[in-house]
């Protein structure tokens, strides 16, 4: 039941002098790959699509004389279902660059794939760390976040304030153990002690059973390494059993604004969590998303939406310099070498480890009383500023800083 | 307090009685499947998105209608066990003669739509829906804490699928669906509307599943695909129960619950596969399923 759904077609322009940039077939093909109707199609799915449309548009490529085409597709969050999708549109369709890519095990299947035919990577909707650690290649760009930046803002902030023991919820896959791995470094770091976990498989439903196993360890923060609908079911079921009037608090590792509205606020609210992008922030977020949430059945950008519209605008711009998007490592190079500038991201840099660095934010999750209405759900409690947001260099373990 | 492999009485007991909780779930909508296959001979794969409609219908009532859980309760099955009949009567019945593969490949279509439908309209996030004002809160039961709602899941499931169990295998109307399974013409031949209780049997079937699509609301995220999720463990409970044997998909839906409530202390990473390596012993040692004729 392979489910390849070429989703939308656009082309933007069709140049009618563009002899002089080389482009393969005469054309800019970005494939938008993600998860388009399992537990993170609201996150990513359709929504990662308008947004490479809306870069496209406001990048101005059909002014320029650049051809741009868009492709979708599903790769129902298996690995093996996103390399074989990946292969056919490397190999047949000339596409040159991969976006978004949820879930870490299917990124980091990608990821290899595409640096070895050399074409671009532009990661936003996947975490996994290790993207720009061990695993690091000259052509992936891991954009919006990464679980040790989650971990870092998330894990730093609850340490402080006192919850200095953890027990963690897993999901069973790279994405949840990255996750783990770099939150009980940060916990363990700051003084804090990690007194077990259990490793959930992925995706679940009932999760009361691993909350009452959480339960029993006595942790005072329960850690959710999980995302999507698994984070949904844990935070409404440890409602439901009473964990937080028990005394523990739970900490969504990584929560989307769609979480919180699936959530509602009543769930919801003094949930703590790490984001790189919110609506609300300011006037270009919420110019944005006027444009983009009618184009998404009212569901409003999450991080990994803004994310898709920063790469690819940065990725156009790379290839507009080199007039050429047939070498992936250069593009890639010179994506690192040209700081990045965006209306939703601001000034920042690709390092050369291939992390986009930017600064992150610290939200807490409104009451409902303080909810102006649908979608108006975070405070901001802290910026967390570019130097600290990411994992310092020296310290991923990636092959490209040593040599 | 004693100690079984490591694990403490306590949180043992604690796991059992969630695995019994989750049980109720797979018995409910196992139990709609045995019905369904038991008196069709179709193997109904729209029962996933049945029961999901249950928990959307549920939502609706609230939003649209300020109609609370108890209401929905009432109202959804009988709102989807309606959409059943319509379905039945309009496609179903044209498939009792084929092979099982046409009911299965037809209801797999249809749940695959109504899926894809939802998903457009409402996003796979899912959508809030609290537990009733009534049942909130739970009792400490010195082991554990007990949610009132997860005490009212056990109570009430168990009491549909026994009242369920005791129409058709212990009253007239349930003999005469047996007979009807059995041999159509014959019972027909003695003035009973054959196709009308057919149909009104999918209908019950389907508002079974609306009927847990609705208690799984309040405690899981309702969202489309929620029931594609659930529903392939349901259908290794029916094949394990025996398919279309009624106590046989109670039975082996709390069975199968205690048994995952059990791999999700001792080895949290297996506890969505346990269930399939049980179906594949079970097959092994007996074809027909635990409860099932040979035929």
């Amino acid at each position: 039941m392979k489910r390849l759904i070429s989703l939308s077609a656009l082309a933007v322009a069709f140049g009618c002098g563009a002899a002089h940039a080389q482009y393969t077939d005469g054309t800019i093909k970005i494939g938008v790959m993600n998860d388009m109707s399992g537990t993170y199609a609201d996150l990513s799915g359709q929504g990662s699509v308008v947004a490479a449309r809306m870069a496209v548009e406001d990048f101005g490529a059909a002014r320029k004389g650049m051809k741009v085409e868009i492709v979708g597709a599903d790769h129902q969050n298996k690995p093996d279902v996103g390399s074989n999708v990946v292969r056919t549109w490397l190999d047949v369709d000339k596409v040159d660059v991969i976006v978004d890519v949820p879930t870490s095990s299917v990124a980091l299947a990608v990821s290899e794939i595409v640096r070895d035919k050399n074409k671009v990577f532009l990661v936003s909707g996947a975490g996994a760390s290790d993207l720009t650690g061990p695993q690091c290649t000259a052509n992936t760009i891991h954009w919006t976040y990464d679980t040790w930046a989650l971990a870092n803002g998330t894990g730093s902030a609850i340490v402080k304030t006192g919850g200095d023991t953890w027990f963690f919820l897993t999901a069973n896959y790279a994405f949840g153990m990255a996750l783990e791995r770099d939150t009980a470094a940060v916990v363990t770091k700051n003084g804090g002690k990690v007194l077990g976990q259990v490793r959930h498989p992925f995706p679940g439903t009932d999760f009361s059973s691993f909350l009452l196993q959480a339960q029993a360890s006595k942790a005072k923060i329960i850690g959710l390494a999980n995302a999507g609908s698994d984070t949904i079911n844990s935070v409404k079921q440890a409602a439901e059993f009473g964990i937080t009037r028990g005394g523990q608090n739970l900490a969504a590792l990584l929560a989307f604004i769609t979480d919180v509205h699936a959530l509602g606020l009543q769930t919801a609210q003094g949930l703590i969590m790490t984001e790189a992008w919110y609506w609300d922030l300011n006037d270009a977020n919420r110019e944005f998303t006027k444009r983009f949430a009618p184009q998404y059945k009212g569901i409003h950008p999450t991080m990994v939406h803004a994310g898709v519209y920063s790469a690819v605008t940065h990725y156009l711009k790379a290839v507009e310099a080199l007039k050429s998007d047939a070498d992936g490592k250069a593009i890639v190079a010179k994506m690192k070498e040209m700081p990045t500038d965006d209306p939703l991201f601001g000034k920042g840099t690709v390092r050369a480890d291939g992390r986009k660095i930017h600064p992150m934010y610290l939200f807490e999750v409104k009451k409902p009383s303080e909810s102006k209405g649908a979608w108006d759900y975070y405070k901001l409690r802290a910026t967390i500023p570019e130097s600290e947001a990411f994992r310092p260099l020296a310290e991923g373990g990636c092959p490209l800083v040593r040599s | 307090m004693f100690e079984v492999f490591g694990v403490s009485s306590q949180v043992l007991f604690g796991q059992l009685l969630i695995g019994l909780i989750n049980g109720s779930f797979y018995a409910l909508l196992s139990l709609g499947l045995a019905v369904i296959f038991g008196m069709l001979n179709i193997i109904n794969f729209t029962h996933g998105a049945q029961y999901m409609l249950g928990a959307f219908v549920a939502i609706f009532l609230l939003q649209y209608a300020g109609l609370g859980y108890w209401w929905a309760l009432l109202i959804a099955p009988l709102v989807v066990g309606a959409t059943g009949i319509i379905i039945e009567r309009l496609f179903l019945r044209w498939l009792y003669q084929l092979d099982h593969l046409y009911g299965l490949l037809l209801t797999f279509g249809l749940a695959l739509i109504t899926e894809g439908v939802f998903r457009n309209y409402f996003g796979s996030s899912g959508l809030p829906y609290s537990v009733p004002p009534s049942l909130q809160g739970g009792q400490n039961l010195g082991f554990m804490f007990l949610p009132n709602y997860r005490a009212w899941v056990i109570v009430f499931s168990l009491t549909i699928c026994l009242a369920t169990w005791f129409v058709i295998e212990r009253t007239k109307l349930g003999s005469y669906l047996r007979a009807a399974t059995e041999n159509p013409t014959l019972v027909r031949a003695f003035g009973i509307n054959v196709p009308r209780m057919i149909t009104l049997t999918y209908g019950f079937g389907v508002a079974l599943a609306a009927l847990a699509g609705v208690m799984a609301a309040p405690i899981y995220n309702v969202s489309p695909q929620m029931g594609a999720n659930l529903i392939i463990v349901v259908f290794a409970v029916v094949v394990i129960g025996g398919m279309g044997s009624i106590l046989g998909a109670i039975v082996t839906g709390f069975g199968l619950g205690l048994i995952e409530g059990l791999t999700k202390v001792f080895f949290p990473e297996a506890s969505n596969t346990v269930i399939f390596v049980v179906m594949a012993v079970v097959l092994l040692i007996r074809p027909a399923g635990l409860f099932g004729r040979s035929t």
